[in-house]
């Protein structure tokens, strides 16, 4: 049994690597699908609203009790949704490009859950990292290049739109993300300075970032470049007040108006694949990983501290996607001209500030 | 003396403002022709003066004259006016030079609040259930002249409300405002006087005479004359609400005189027909008996699919087939005076492209000197101007009849009219092929060949030709039954002619129609020149605008 | 008037940073999420309909059980989606409330159309038909949203009425009739 979650963690036979895929897919999905819930079940509290209460299934609401909880907790309600994007009708209108049209949404997904695979979500008591490609040294690297692709999904989705609001939409979602992502660069590169010295191997690995928090979390030494990197990482995801490419109330529904049934489900899922990628990729780097706080690194010890890494890891995750969604229905949409010059003359200047003023300061400390 | 047509006029000052209006004219008449209204309930202009409503009670005036020197006496060097010292009734004052009228004055206006006051001491103000309601004229003028609330804090009288006055009028006492408009009516135009007021002061009441009864065919002209809800018709009471109705101009089919008329209807559906004025045909009445036409458009013997021996077809199909009928052999027309002009020319085209005779049924009745002729059929005359006979109608068709007999005659078209009961037994049809267009189902479809369906008047436009050589139009009031053409389109397809270009036809090669267009004439309708047919026998005799021209 | 010109305070740097006023806001709606939900639960809990609610027309009785609609049209007249036909007729004169004279045969309020405005009511001079309570209409077909005069009448029942307009225009035509004239 043992032997066999070692495999199905660490081996890099085929099927080992398929079914780690497989994993990350329905993890991500199913992660995705109730972070819908949680901004439906969220919202509808912030307005004093119930929200969705009234799904079931008869099978399911037979059962006392958890029926009942089930339902008015909506956890049937993914099921419900998931479901109807699958079964309706899947238009393809006539006026778009029709490859890139369909390739969009793909395009958009596929860079979400392949950025995932770096990701490291604790520590088995051999010392072994739990996470889809153990051993890759690389992973900031590659889960900053590989999600940014994700914008190629939007700026495809409207320009094969054939249609004004989409390209407003997609145009602005490329724009936003250029600007960004380079405030999001220099941030982390003061957390690098700080956590890796020259000729160390895995510089660049998550792992050795988590595994640098075991004492204070980067959060704290670090706290204009969190900021930096949070509100980048809201940017990136294209969340409120960030939402430029969607922005329902000037563009309709930005760059996904012409889409509709699964194609559109796509990029809803894509859409939290990256709030999820954002947060995780936060509390890898801020805070902590898997540790349980500042200076308590592990509870417990052997498969009892693996275990519960884990799942505090994914308790922070929701907490932070809660943040996320807190954030959504508190703060209005900025204007266009005002993301481009919060990301430009603000966030810009403070993380090249930032950078420098650690610099120096490691360049005194020596 | 007056040499032209023209009336001379006379000046006529009103509120200070000085107008010209026709010299003899009624004031309230020549008020109204300069856009003045004065409130009336009991003047109409086609009846005499009563004088009996004090509604449109005025001031008059006219400029003193020095009674030593007739000159006009000034002040402020303008003529000085002598005002009336007591309001008159415009309704019985005739525009003379230089008269002066107030209608704006305080006096005037507490004369009217005083008689509206007066009129609904008694008036039940039961509007919601009277069918008055939205053409009242005291609805109208109490909004307009009334002064808004009662003083009279006694209960009002009661009357009858259901009084049967005759077949096809109810009165309603309490409503009546005793104006006499009827009483005079029935004395003065349809000469049989049988209503009357017996009873004094608020117990007044119009009633008939006893033993009598309100049932000339000329009886609901004074339910259209009645000013209020008293006189109602029987047949349109408390069916709908005249506001809802929509009013296209249409003509009497009944006879020859053409009396002018108004379809009510909604939403396809028709409710009443009333008479519409036109000073040289009708005035403003017509009789009874055309009232009721309408009554034949949702009749259950309607034809609304066309038929060929019997069995159910399209149009197209039905078509075809006639037009292989009307190329069998010999043709035979039996054309109609119930057609219009246009249909007449179409169908004078197609007798001419067949070599076909022509026969025109004649409908004969006894004439009421008023506005039912001895011809009743509305459109003979036109029959003559377009062409289509030469000569009087047909008394039957006797002549038709033989020569089906004898073999003359392979096919017949027969246009809306029922001639087995003109002198074709239907056997004698049945040994012809016959295309026959018709509304109603009766003896001669039964016995045809192939059935056109076509449209009654008041679902089809076109115009008829009177007996005073006078073209009226009429238009489509209702939609006809689904998959129905009209007549005109139906004989075009039978004749391969243009429906569109007809009036441009009529125009270049009818003397008496020239220059005409029969989709844009005068309310009133066009005086041909029926002099060419005077040697025709034509049988009416006198009507209320019409007189026979002496026979040579 | 007089003008009043107000200076814009300038912003200081926190408020230009914008933070305190997001980490304001969030207090705010984390105080909203801790209140309990407003939300009326509908199909299992019922709202309580104030009195003058514009719900569904309907035609009424009055006390005495006479119709009160006289057919007057004026409400099919008024109505701006023209939701409202009527079918006049005339009374039997051997009914009871054959004074009126006039009731309809068939009064259908087609609520597919009906946008609740409450014209006809405000123009009945009768009274006969008023918007009244009833919110939910419901139907599988469109035949089944149109009411017609028997559930016009059922909806509506009976109200008090002020005048009895009819009934003493009765009784005092009968008096009269009694004394002569």
């Amino acid at each position: 049994m043992e032997q066999l979650l070692n495999d199905f963690l660490l081996s890099k036979a085929w099927y080992f690597i398929s079914a780690r895929g497989l994993t990350a897919i329905v993890i991500l999905m199913s992660i995705a699908a109730y972070a819908v819930l949680l901004e439906r079940k969220a919202s509808a509290w912030i307005q004093g609203r119930v929200g969705p209460n009234r799904t079931n299934h008869p099978l399911i609401a037979w059962i006392p009790f958890v029926g009942t909880f089930l339902q008015k907790g909506g956890f049937i309600q993914p099921a419900a949704d998931g479901l109807k994007f699958l079964f309706k009708e899947d238009p393809l209108p006539g006026h778009v490009r029709k490859t890139t049209y369909i390739l969009a949404p793909i395009i958009a997904l596929a860079p979400a859950l392949l950025a995932l695979v770096m990701l490291p979500f604790g520590r088995l008591p051999t010392g072994e990292v739990i996470t889809l490609c153990p051993g890759a040294d690389i992973g900031v690297l590659f889960m900053f290049a590989i999600s940014s692709l994700g914008v190629y999904g939007i700026a495809l989705a409207g320009w094969s739109a054939n249609s004004k609001y989409p390209f407003l939409g997609a145009v602005r979602g490329s724009a936003q993300l250029i600007s960004y992502e380079l405030a999001m660069g220099l941030s982390v590169l003061t957390v690098f300075l700080a956590t890796a010295t020259p000729d160390q191997d895995n510089a660049l690995s998550l792992v050795s970032m988590v595994d640098a928090q075991k004492g204070v979390w980067n959060l704290f030494y670090h706290p204009v470049a969190a900021l930096v990197f949070l509100i980048c990482i809201f940017a990136e995801a294209n969340r409120h007040p960030f939402d430029m490419p969607e922005s329902e109330t000037d563009l309709v529904g930005g760059f996904h108006t012409e889409y509709g049934s699964f194609k559109f489900g796509l990029f809803f899922v894509a859409e939290y694949s990256h709030m999820i990628i954002g947060s995780s990729l936060f509390i890898v780097m801020f805070l902590g990983g898997w540790h349980f706080a500042p200076g308590v690194p592990t509870v417990g010890d052997g498969l009892i501290a693996s275990l519960f890494g884990v799942a505090w890891f994914f308790f922070k995750l929701c907490a932070f996607l809660f943040f996320f969604v807190w954030v959504r229905w508190t703060v209005p949409r900025f204007r266009y001209d005002q993301v481009m010059r919060i990301g430009w003359r603000v966030l810009l200047p403070v993380a090249v500030l930032n950078l420098i003023a650690y610099f120096i300061w490691y360049a005194v400390k020596g | 003396m007056v040499t032209d047509n023209k009336p001379s006029l006379v000046t006529l000052n009103v509120d200070g403002v000085e107008h010209q209006v026709p010299a003899g004219a009624n004031l309230v008449d020549a008020l109204a022709k300069i856009g003045k209204e004065v409130p009336h309930y009991c003047y109409h202009p086609k009846l005499p003066v009563a004088g009996n409503c004090r509604m449109c009670l005025v001031e008059l005036g006219s400029p003193l004259r020095d009674r030593a020197t007739n000159e006009l006496v000034l002040e402020n060097g303008k003529p000085k006016i002598g005002w009336q010292p007591k309001p008159a009734i415009a309704c019985a004052t005739t525009v003379s030079p230089g008269l002066h009228v107030r209608l704006e004055s305080p006096g005037v206006k507490a004369c009217r609040e005083g008689v509206t006051e007066m009129l609904l001491l008694n008036h039940p103000l039961d509007c919601p259930i009277c069918d008055q309601a939205g053409e009242c004229k005291l609805q109208e003028y109490s909004a307009e002249y009334g002064r808004g609330a009662s003083r009279y804090v006694d209960e009002k009288n009661a009357k009858p409300k259901h009084t049967r006055l005759g077949p096809r009028v109810t009165l309603d006492d309490e409503r009546c405002i005793l104006c006499s408009r009827c009483v005079r009516f029935t004395a003065e135009i349809a000469k049989d006087p049988v209503l009357g007021f017996v009873n004094r002061g608020s117990y007044n009441t119009l009633t008939c005479f006893p033993g009598r009864e309100l049932a000339n065919n000329y009886s609901l002209n004074t339910v259209d004359i009645c000013p209020v809800g008293a006189l109602t018709s029987t047949d349109f009471r408390f069916k709908m609400r005249v506001w809802f109705l929509k009013q296209t101009a249409s003509i009497d089919t009944e006879s020859s005189a053409g009396a002018n008329t108004t379809v009510w209807s909604r939403e396809g559906k028709i409710y009443r027909i009333t008479p519409r004025q036109n000073d040289a045909v009708n005035d403003t009445w017509m009789a009874d008996s055309g009232r009721e036409l309408f009554k034949a458009v949702d009749a259950p013997n309607r034809i609304t699919r066309a038929t060929v021996k019997t069995s159910a077809v399209t149009l197209d199909a039905a078509l075809t087939a006639a037009a292989e009928v009307l190329a069998a052999g010999p043709l035979a027309i039996v054309g109609s005076a119930h057609a219009s002009v246009e249909e007449q020319r179409v169908l004078a085209h197609l007798a001419k492209q067949k070599g076909a005779k022509v026969y025109i049924p004649a409908h004969r009745g006894a004439g009421d000197g008023l506005l039912v002729s001895e011809d009743r059929s509305p459109n003979f005359r036109g029959a003559l101007v377009t062409g289509l006979t030469d000569h009087a109608a047909d008394t039957d068709l006797k002549a038709l009849a033989a020569d089906i007999e004898a073999g003359k005659v392979k096919s017949v078209l027969i246009i809306r009219e029922d001639v087995t009961a003109c002198g074709l037994p239907a056997s004698t049809l049945a040994k012809v092929r016959s295309v026959v267009l018709a509304t109603h189902h009766d003896v001669t479809t039964a016995a045809a060949e192939i059935v056109l369906p076509v449209l009654s008047v008041f679902e089809r436009s076109g115009t008829f030709v009177n007996c005073q050589f006078r073209l009226q139009a009429f238009a489509q009031a209702v939609p006809g039954p689904a998959g129905v053409l009209p007549d005109l389109l139906v004989l075009a397809k039978l004749a391969g002619a243009d429906a569109t270009s007809i009036w441009s036809d009529l125009a270049a090669n009818v003397p008496a129609l020239a220059g005409l267009n029969g989709a844009l004439l005068p309310a009133g309708g066009v005086q041909l020149d029926g002099a060419a047919w005077s040697a025709v026998p034509f049988p009416e005799g006198k009507l209320l605008k019409f007189a026979p021209v002496a026979q040579a | 008037m007089a003008i009043k010109v107000v200076e814009r305070r300038p912003l200081s740097l926190a408020e230009r940073t914008y933070l305190p006023q997001i980490l304001a806001g969030l207090k705010v709606t984390w105080d909203n999420m801790m209140r309990p939900a407003v939300t009326l639960q509908y199909p299992e809990e019922r709202p309580t309909i104030p009195n003058g609610y514009r719900g569904v027309p309907t035609l009424v009785r009055d006390p005495n059980g006479r119709e009160k609609c006289v057919s007057c049209q004026l409400c099919e007249f008024v109505c701006p989606p023209k939701a409202i036909r009527i079918t006049p007729g005339e009374i039997a004169p051997t009914a009871a409330n054959a004074h009126v004279e006039k009731a309809p045969q068939e009064f259908e309020i087609n609520m597919l159309r009906c946008i609740y405005c409450g014209l006809c009511q405000e123009v009945c001079p009768e009274e006969a038909i008023w918007l009244q309570s009833q919110y939910s209409m419901t139907g599988t077909n469109r035949e089944m949203m149109v009411n017609n005069k028997a559930k016009l009448y059922e909806l509506g029942g009976t109200l008090p009425d002020s005048h009895y307009k009819w009934d003493r225009k009765k009784a005092e035509a009968e008096r009269q009739a009694e004394s002569g004239h």
